[in-house]
């Protein structure tokens, strides 16, 4: 069964007296690969983070699987089904790698536990190899590891993936990126918000593009990448 | 060795185990939301009434036996107490999540205060007692001298060791436990795991009211007697020992309590025992200045 997974309605997000969304109105089909990309600053990191009510929006709607979840608390809506690995990656220091992924099966328990900590396993072998030690003695690239497969621990109907390739070697985000595509293929909905405009807008079915908390442009991945405007901001010019 | 020395170790032990149980309140407290809980000392005080009324009730059905007796105080005091936790923490601090972080203190001081007055209102300003439980001691000799060990004592010995490892389990090795510990380590975070934070934060403010509460029984056990400012004094000393092991620690705050029981023991024993809550207070500012992190915490830094 396909239909729309989540739907934004002329979303309006304030810090303070500064608006930091204006109108942004989106929607993520079932099975889809989505990605937001736009320059540091541009409201990206907000959208993701208000989807989970923090900060709340102060207008518009947001629609999950046909329900209006703009007021539900963020354990409500991480209990329903969507998983976010967020700006900044956000592990637990102090957890080892272990018990990081189990605080992933929150929203489902632990009736799958072994089978997919398995499974996580096998997605990033390097979490394998220090399971046993504390997040924050790990690399970035492998905390990033672990806040992806964190959140998938939850089995999520939509993943939300916040810069995954932020600060890391190009080697590993080359590898971040391969398993992103292999994810995509087992059926899995994804919204991947990057600032790499390049390697999102290769693996993504449709994307956004967002300027100053409003969303600007919008096309499949191939149009974007073509597209004149996206290539000079986002793309290096050439 | 001496004789006076080893009793006074023994002694400190045992009250150093109490102040530990006491300190673990402030320090999850502190751990999880970043205040200190200065009505904490007051539900010591109340699970001490608490202790008293349920051993008069248990006494008035004519239960007898002492193992009867300490479980079902146990029980009762230690579920009342939790249950005060809670009501504080939703009625006085919950409100003021997201206010300035002086609010949530001040509230704690008016808390604290309530609580004091109504325990004078509700069960009078004298000193109230409880009969000696567990009579009977043994005596060990040794080179110059001799160490008393009361039956008393080492029942609360193994009681506090036994609450603090349970506690230490359940938070190293439970989901309970590393809910704590998430919303403790990034509240954001774990809410956006499917944690519902305000819950894990009633469940630390129970378990630091249960900690209080096994303490209030096995001091009133131990001294027989209190009153409604029993809290003040003996709140202030196991923040003392929260401050000392580091605050937001939990093996901190219960070392920092060893230490402190002992060396206030021993200062009491061998040096002069009138002063030993001015030794306790002025150990207190010398932590402050010279490792204001404690012993096992770690030094402030800015979150992100």
């Amino acid at each position: 069964m396909t239909g729309t997974i989540l739907e934004l309605k002329e979303l309006d997000v304030h810090y303070g007296p500064i608006q930091a969304l204006k109108k942004v109105s989106m929607h993520i089909e079932e099975g889809e690969t989505v990605s937001l990309i736009g320059s540091n600053g541009a409201g990206k990191s907000t959208l993701l983070m208000s989807i989970f009510g923090q900060p709340r929006a102060s207008g518009g709607q947001i629609f999950y699987q046909g329900v209006d979840i703009t007021q539900k608390s963020s354990h409500y809506i991480a209990s329903h089904g969507i998983a976010q690995s967020p700006e900044g990656r956000r592990v637990f220091p102090d957890m080892t790698v272990e018990e990081n992924l189990l605080m992933g099966t929150i929203p489902i328990g632990d009736k799958h536990v072994d089978e997919d900590m398995q499974r996580m396993f096998e997605l990033f072998p390097r979490l394998k190899e220090r399971r046993n030690q504390r997040a924050m003695t790990m690399s970035g690239g492998e905390q990033q590891m672990l806040a992806i497969a964190r959140a998938l621990m939850s089995r999520p109907k939509l993943l939300l993936l916040d810069e995954p390739s932020l600060g890391l070697a190009p080697i590993v985000v080359k590898q971040i990126f391969a398993t992103l595509r292999e994810l995509a293929t087992t059926g899995m909905t994804i919204f991947l918000v990057e600032q790499n405009a390049n390697h999102a807008l290769r693996l993504s079915d449709r994307a956004y593009v967002m300027v100053n908390g409003e969303i600007r442009l919008t096309g499949t991945g191939k149009e974007l990448l073509s597209n004149e405007e996206v290539r000079n901001a986002y793309l290096g010019g050439h | 060795m001496d004789g006076i020395f080893l009793q006074q170790l023994l002694n400190g032990l045992t009250l150093g185990s109490v102040y530990g149980l006491i300190a673990i309140g402030y320090t999850m407290v502190y751990g999880i939301i970043g205040m200190i809980n200065f009505a904490h000392g007051e539900v010591y005080m109340i699970s001490a009434y608490l202790a008293a009324i349920s051993l008069a009730l248990l006494a008035y059905f004519g239960v007898e036996s002492f193992p009867l007796l300490m479980l079902g105080t146990l029980v009762f005091t230690v579920i009342v107490t939790g249950v005060y936790g809670w009501v504080i923490e939703r009625v006085a601090y919950k409100p003021l999540r997201n206010s300035t972080r002086l609010a949530p203190l001040i509230s704690a001081i008016g808390i604290s205060l309530i609580l004091q007055n109504y325990v004078q209102i509700a069960q009078g300003s004298r000193q109230q007692g409880v009969p000696t439980l567990l009579s009977g001691s043994w005596r060990v000799d040794i080179g110059t001298g001799f160490v008393q060990l009361t039956y008393t004592k080492v029942f609360i010995l193994i009681a506090a060791f036994a609450g603090m490892g349970l506690l230490t389990y359940i938070i190293k090795y439970t989901k309970l436990g590393r809910m704590c510990r998430a919303t403790q380590q990034d509240r954001k975070m774990a809410s956006i795991l499917g944690i519902n934070t305000d819950r894990v934060i009633s469940y630390v403010f129970v378990i630091g009211a249960a900690m209080a509460a096994l303490a209030g029984v096995l001091i009133t056990m131990n001294y027989g007697t209190f009153d409604f400012y029993a809290g003040f004094i003996i709140g202030i000393k196991a923040f003392t020992a929260a401050v000392l092991g580091g605050i937001g620690s939990l093996p901190g705050a219960m070392l920092g309590g060893i230490i402190l029981g002992i060396s206030e023991s021993l200062f009491a024993g061998l040096v002069n025992s009138d002063y030993k809550d001015v030794f306790s207070f002025s150990l207190l500012v010398l932590i402050l200045i010279f490792r204001p992190q404690g012993l096992l915490g770690r030094p402030l830094v800015a979150k992100v």
